[in-house]
């Protein structure tokens, strides 16, 4: 098996998919001959031509639109959103088309499509770079949306994400595109969607993450396990729909729980899971629910984003804090 | 075409780019040019104005429903039926096409049926199930956004090498939308089988087209996108027939994308939740009404001496029989079930949705 970062493994399982099935289509901004700025796209466009593999012209409405188009005509389109930041115009192809095709033709027209774009910060990228709104995502009804963090996570959830008959909106963890690494077979083996991944079992408290910050979530882990405290990290991987079911299983066990994302506070997708456990698992609960998260600010400019991201510090402190409740 | 009097005209022109009109029948359904062959078989001519008379005997009873309380808002497409009508007819069955919600005409002429459109309108989902090709887009309710969909179904249709061709039909409010513009410029560069047909009926709600654009035409737009736009008398079925014709077979053929500007009036309200005598002066509308399309059309068909004061009553009571029993159809559909707003939500149910259900299901 080899061993591969993030990025490759979404390029593995993207090639993987073109393979598989003709109908599979991968476009967007300089994803051909360039490969994509973070080169997800690399030798797709050589090995499975320049009608399958294209670049657009820069419109981001447009990309997420053909996506439907493309989807309603059966094909899968995978489109490629250079920068989280730069999703906005795509939102109204999303929430008015895409999410809502199969439903408001009960079931006649689907679409089956895949927006992929970069997600977070902490690459010291320019303004509009570092963007990590996926609340706003998840809060359309009829879409996925999925998240991985780690490159066997991301070569299984893509694969999945591409094979779905509905709507994915695929976010890939900027930060650690290059840093993670990790052993992935190209099997053409798919993850399940839809379903949290428990990376490490635990009894004191439970840590749910997804993303980029998985990472600083599982060094804390390893920090609090020194000091005698078992942390269970679950990786949310799946944002929309959620699974409910491993999140309250887990903080039925442990009675404690802390949300790490680095997307702003206020309305985060933190607040939903907090709001799931106060409503269905209140009665396990030792501690407070709490949430570490980026500010409620605009994400900083690169001088200050590492301030604006939740640190190992930080969850440590959230963690130690949960458990002296008791 | 002159943008401006503001050129030197000392500096070489390198580009000149020209917008051409299409138009058979004069207002009173006398010939100003010579008809294309398709307008000597009188049937097809008798076919499309039976048409246009369907969907607006239709849309007068649609808009009594609304005003009766057994519909909801509804857009009737008086005057602009040609449009419609027009393209649908030169479209075929394999074809996709992506309407606009004042498009009934075209649904109709496709297949759909009456009482599904009432349904939609009505408020169910089911009535987008459609009993006409069952690959054609519903009506597009946000102004322009079927635009780059279009282009979607028409680079399936091109990467598929399959003979077919999508049609988009929206408004002239939506030529000022970025989705339109981002779908033309996309179709232009990869000359794709899609042909964009603007409904040019002269006002979005109370914005008149003088405020939309500065442009001359709004068929030039498709000249900056890298192909044709013609202006074609919206009022003219013959000339609308021939327009799409010609731009759906030449799509089919590879010859790429094309634009076509149908310049109409829309004589009734925006919707039923409109009142367009806040923003338009009597006069103008009465002076439309003058052009408008089915009466063109008739006095054509009776100058032939293919169609009669019998043959117009006669069709009238058929619309009415026809249209009386998809309403009475409409009226006696069951009522979904309220948990069902969860059965195409996504292809299989996510986990997480089956309690969210249950609690709706037995009304509780
Ligand atoms: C994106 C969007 N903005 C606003 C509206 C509300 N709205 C509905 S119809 C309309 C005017 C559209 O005019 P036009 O495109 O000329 O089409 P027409 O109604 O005249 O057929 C507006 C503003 C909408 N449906 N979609």
């Amino acid at each position: 098996m080899a061993e591969v970062t993030l990025v490759e493994a979404v390029n593995l399982a993207l090639a993987r998919a073109m393979e598989d099935d003709p109908a599979v289509v991968v476009f967007g901004e300089d994803v051909g001959i360039n490969g994509g700025v973070f080169r997800a796209t690399v030798g797709l466009q050589q090995r499975f031509g320049s009608e399958r593999v294209f670049d657009t012209p820069l419109a981001e409405l447009l990309i997420s639109g053909l996506c439907v188009g493309m989807a309603a005509q059966g094909l899968k389109p995978v489109g490629e959103i250079q920068f989280m930041g730069f999703i906005y115009p795509c939102i109204d192809q999303l929430v008015n088309h895409a999410s809502r095709l199969r439903n408001r033709t009960q079931g006649r027209l689907s679409c089956p499509m895949v927006l992929r774009t970069p997600h977070g910060g902490g690459i010291r990228a320019p303004e509009h770079h570092s963007e990590s709104t996926e609340a706003m995502l998840t809060h359309i009804p009829g879409l996925r949306v999925v998240i991985p963090s780690s490159p066997e996570r991301a070569y299984g959830l893509l694969l999945a994400a591409i094979r779905d008959p509905d709507p994915v909106v695929f976010l890939e963890p900027t930060r650690i595109y290059r840093a993670a690494k990790g052993e992935v077979e190209d099997n053409g083996e798919a993850l399940p969607l839809d379903v949290a991944f428990v990376l490490r079992e635990g009894r004191d408290v439970t840590l749910i993450s997804w993303g980029a910050m998985v990472k600083e979530t599982l060094a804390a882990a390893e920090t609090l396990d020194a000091e005698g405290i078992s942390a269970e990290v679950i990786d949310l991987a799946t944002l929309k729909p959620y699974d409910e079911d491993t999140l309250l299983g887990s903080v039925a066990k442990t009675g404690r729980c802390v949300i790490v994302h680095e997307a702003a506070r206020t309305g985060g997708f933190g607040a939903e899971i907090a709001a799931l456990i106060a409503e269905r698992g209140l009665t396990s609960l030792l501690a407070p629910v709490t949430r570490v998260t980026g500010y409620d600010t605009v994400m900083p400019l690169p001088r200050l984003e590492q301030h604006y991201m939740p640190s190992v510090g930080r969850i440590v402190a959230a963690a130690r804090k949960a458990n002296e409740f008791s | 075409m002159i943008a401006s009097g503001r050129a030197d005209e000392q500096l070489p022109v390198i580009a000149r780019f020209e917008v051409r009109y299409r138009n058979y029948l004069a207002p009173d359904g006398a010939i100003n040019r010579k008809l294309p062959a398709f307008a000597s078989d009188t049937r097809l001519l008798v076919t499309l104005y039976r048409a246009m008379v369907l969907v607006r005997a239709f849309d007068l009873k649609a808009v009594a429903l609304q005003r009766t309380g057994r519909l909801g808002t509804y857009a009737a497409s008086l005057g602009q039926e040609a449009v419609s009508v027009g393209v649908a007819s030169a479209m075929r069955e394999e074809d996709v096409l992506l309407p606009s919600y004042r498009d009934n005409a075209a649904l109709i002429w496709r297949g759909v049926k009456l009482e599904d459109i009432l349904l939609f309108w009505g408020g169910d989902e089911r009535g987008n199930r459609f009993s006409g090709p069952v690959q054609d887009f519903p009506f597009c309710i946000p102004v322009g956004s079927q635009a780059p969909q279009a282009a979607g179904v028409a680079y399936a249709f091109k990467l598929r090498k399959e003979p077919r061709v999508a049609v988009c039909l929206f408004g002239d409010g939506a030529t000022s939308k970025g989705d339109v513009w981002e779908a033309m410029n996309f179709a232009g560069v990869h000359r794709l089988p899609v042909v964009f047909v603007v409904t040019n009926n002269q006002w979005a709600i109370s914005v008149p087209l003088r405020l939309q654009t500065a442009s001359e035409t709004l068929a030039q737009k498709a000249i900056a996108a890298g192909f044709i736009g013609e202006q074609v008398d919206g009022n003219d079925v013959v000339a609308m027939h021939a327009a799409a014709e010609a731009a759906i077979d030449a799509a089919r053929n590879g010859q790429g994308p094309h634009f076509i500007e149908a310049v109409t009036y829309r004589l009734g309200d925006h919707t039923t939740a409109d009142d367009a005598a806040r923003y338009r002066p009597t006069e103008e509308v009465q002076a439309r009404w003058k052009e408008e399309p089915i009466a063109r059309l008739r006095s054509f068909l009776a100058g032939q001496n293919v169609w009669s004061k019998t043959e117009e009553e006669r069709l009238a009571a058929e619309c009415q029989q026809r249209i009386d029993a998809a309403v009475e159809r409409y009226l006696a559909v069951e009522p979904r079930a309220p948990e069902t707003m969860f059965d195409h939500l996504y292809a299989k149910l996510p986990k997480a949705y089956a309690a969210q259900r249950r609690e709706l299901e037995g009304g509780s």
